[in-house]
């Protein structure tokens, strides 16, 4: 097949990027000084960017932090001093930031402070489908939304801006499928970075009620300019079509490119309102209604917008949307959904008669380290009738799949080992936490205080691989070796302390070592150790 | 123009790379590309699916639409039977016919390969045998993006070279068996094509 256009050079700014690397990228151009993150499912790809510029270059400074709050907390202080920060992670990322970020918004902000987060509608690799936009309002900042990676890389941009205007953190909210595709983006001029600058005035970082109540007020006196902001915005385009009556459609973020690729199918084609920034811009949202008979909300994620349409009160108009039945009310958004709500035929595709496809679920790789964990702990449990054993999140997790069927719980980072309190002083025996390295960093230490403290009866078996196996092996925070050490440290008695190596042929040690100290009557921690076989493989390919 | 590719396999076959080098082909072409990968917790040897969007006009959706794919290309052949929904009336699946047997409940081959074959849109691809004449086992996922190529609005030129960018870095051994696995998987698909 010949060239369909003519080869052009990229020109210089142009780069093929991920929606993360997008944010990344801006950042970067933007004159951000320091960024921070946890590693976390669709987010990980914009620290990852940061890291290697910043390994090439020297600038920005770049670092994974123990968990999302020490990271929101570190980007913080950046733009306490008056530089720019960026902070990243994953939608439940926020809910562990959630303390700093609310409070963050009543601070007056120095350099532009940004929140990149990552929603996961559909669950590729999450606990729930939460959306962030929820919490921008909440904390009653602005959150921008992008719809296609140059968005990303300008409404990035734009955020810093709009941080240090307001003096509010920004959240930048992405969903999984701009996170992890690619596309060619249009990079602007790089801007330098911040001076350093401390704060003018000492009482507008110091939270006492006097203060708060006083900055608390200010925030609530720039919600109009948001407002205005978002209805000058270039973001949110109103297109009225037509007589008045007809057909509306508002669409947010990536649900706009699901929408204009089956838009040249409708006749007539519908009044159309694009919303990129929240607070969400009002006035065009009424001018949209007043021309239109019915609007349709396709928006990624929960109803945000179709329940402020809705309220409470019944609206002069119809809404479809999720709530209304007219799209699911769970998962994302995609072009056959969209076009199923716009009331465009679907193609049918190939069919072939073929055998059933047995579904291929992930799974621990061959030879990794977990599943001599799990052999030893299905040796050291057998025997007990009412067992418990709670785990955490990681490619441990999948530990709950067949053909181990090891661990019976997975909430939330960090919960396995407060759980297990719970359960042993509810009456259960035996009772074990599961959770591997990074895990415990972020969010197993205070528990494992808890545990210490009560005396409570409770086994906790850290895996250690060294490295945050699910998210790409990033590094462990800190190096493999030291949870023995900081088991102690918290007060669990050196006898009930061991380190033990996950290797097949220890699989019998490991379990007569874990059967004891289930049979101790009180706090143990069994640290199972070898190097996650992927990074490994992926250390010694570097080696050669 | 347009062209809609869905990339099939198993988490750690290489699906992501194979959808690389086609895309980094069609920008080199000057041609307009989205591409929609899956990272996390689906890679730990489920399965995986790309979607690659080439077209001489801006794509707006990184995901394509069902019943509108031009190709799929699978690395294994249960994954290639998994995407048939979006296969369009003109498409065609090319799979290897390989299989990566990670699972309890997977068919038997035969009883697979047979009911691939009972379509002329499906085109069967022995990238084990054409990697190894090429020099090199791992280099099965070339095999498969040169023939590919038939179908694809980028030419084989220009992929070559590709090829031989991305592999410099391992020395010219690996470029050569990667580009005769190149060259053998698009002369086996020549006559599927004409």
């Amino acid at each position: 097949m010949p060239p369909a256009v003519a080869a052009e050079k990229p020109r210089a700014q142009e780069m093929v990027l991920l929606g993360d690397e997008a944010v990344a990228r801006a950042a970067i151009d933007a004159g951000v000084s320091a960024a921070y993150a946890y590693p976390g499912t669709p987010a990980t790809e914009i620290l990852e960017y940061v890291l290697r510029h910043s390994g090439r270059f020297g600038r920005p400074h770049a670092a994974w932090c123990a968990n999302e709050k020490t990271a929101y907390e570190e980007a913080l202080g950046v733009s306490m001093v008056g530089r720019r920060a960026l902070v990243c992670m994953k939608h439940v990322g926020l809910n562990v930031a959630a303390d700093p970020f609310i409070n963050s918004a009543i601070v007056a902000i120095g350099g532009g402070l940004v929140v990149a987060v990552a929603d996961d509608p559909s669950m590729h690799s999450s606990q729930n489908e939460q959306d962030s936009r929820f919490y921008a309002d909440f904390a009653r900042v602005m959150c921008l939304e992008p719809a296609d990676q140059q968005q990303a890389y300008d409404m990035t941009r734009e955020a810093f801006d709009i941080s240090e205007r307001f003096g509010i953190p920004v959240v930048v909210r992405l969903v999984t499928r701009l996170a992890h595709s690619r596309a060619v983006v249009r990079a602007a001029e790089a801007r330098s970075e911040n001076a350093l600058a401390k704060p003018a005035a000492r009482d507008s970082w110091v939270l006492l009620p006097s203060n708060a109540r006083r900055l608390w007020k200010r925030l609530l006196e720039v919600q109009p300019q948001m407002r205005e902001l978002s209805e000058s915005s270039d973001h949110n385009r109103l297109d009225l079509r037509g007589k008045s009556g007809g057909a509306g459609v508002i669409t947010a973020g990536i649900a706009r490119t699901y929408f204009e690729e089956s838009v040249s199918e409708l006749d007539p084609r519908p009044s159309h309102l694009h919303v990129g920034t929240y607070p969400a811009p009002a006035d065009k949202i009424r001018q949209l209604a007043r021309h239109v008979r019915r609007i349709l909300v396709l928006e990624d994620g929960y109803p945000f917008l179709e329940r402020q349409l809705l309220g409470i009160l019944a609206p002069a108009l119809e809404i479809h949307g999720r709530m209304s039945g007219h799209l699911p009310a769970a998962g994302e958004l995609d072009p056959d959904i969209v076009r199923r709500a716009l009331s465009l035929p679907r193609s049918e595709g190939a069919s072939l008669p073929h055998p059933r496809l047995p579904a291929r679920p992930p799974q621990l790789c061959a030879g990794c380290p977990h599943g001599d964990s799990f052999a030893a702990l299905a040796k050291a449990l057998s025997g007990y009738e009412h067992a418990l054993v709670t785990s955490d999140i990681g490619c441990y997790t999948l530990g709950a799949l067949p053909p181990y069927s090891a661990i019976e719980s997975c909430v939330c980072m960090g919960a396995s080992i407060g759980m297990a309190k719970g359960a042993a002083e509810a009456g259960l025996f035996p009772v074990v936490a599961v959770i591997g390295d990074s895990t415990f960093l972020h969010s197993g230490v205070t528990p494992l205080m808890d545990v210490v403290a009560a005396g409570a009866d409770v086994t906790v078996l850290i895996l250690d691989n060294e490295v945050v196996a699910m998210t790409g092996a990033q590094p462990t925070l800190l190096p493999t070796g030291r949870f023995g050490a900081m088991a102690q440290a918290l007060g669990v008695a050196p006898e009930h302390v061991h380190v033990i190596e996950a290797h097949p042929r220890r699989v019998d040690d490991m379990a007569a070592v874990l059967r004891r100290e289930i049979e101790h009557h009180g706090p143990s921690v069994v640290v199972a150790t070898r190097e996650c076989i992927e990074a490994a493989k992926r250390r010694k390919a570097a080696a050669r | 123009m347009k062209c809609d590719v869905i990339l099939a396999g198993v988490g750690g076959q290489g699906v992501l790379s194979l959808s690389t080098v086609i895309a980094a082909g069609a920008l080199k072409q000057g041609l307009h590309v989205k591409q929609s990968e899956v990272h996390g917790m689906a890679q730990r040897g489920g399965a995986v699916v790309a979607h690659l969007r080439l077209a001489d006009h801006p794509v707006a959706s990184a995901l394509i639409p069902r019943g509108t794919a031009d190709l799929i290309v699978s690395v294994e052949p249960l994954e290639g039977l998994r995407y048939l929904e979006y296969l369009g009336p003109q498409g065609a699946l090319l799979t290897s016919i390989e299989p990566m047997v990670n699972i309890p409940d997977y068919p038997e081959l035969p009883t697979l390969l047979a009911a691939l074959r009972t379509s002329s849109r499906v085109h069967l691809v022995d990238t084990g045998e054409l990697a190894r004449r090429a020099g090199s086992a791992r280099a099965a996922n070339m095999v498969m993006v040169g023939a590919a190529v038939h179908w694809l609005p980028v030419t084989p030129a220009i992929l070559e070279a590709y090829i031989r960018e991305a592999f410099a870095r391992k020395g010219d051994t690996v470029v050569q068996a990667n580009l005769r696995a190149f060259r053998l998987g698009m002369e086996v698909m020549e006559c599927a094509r004409s």
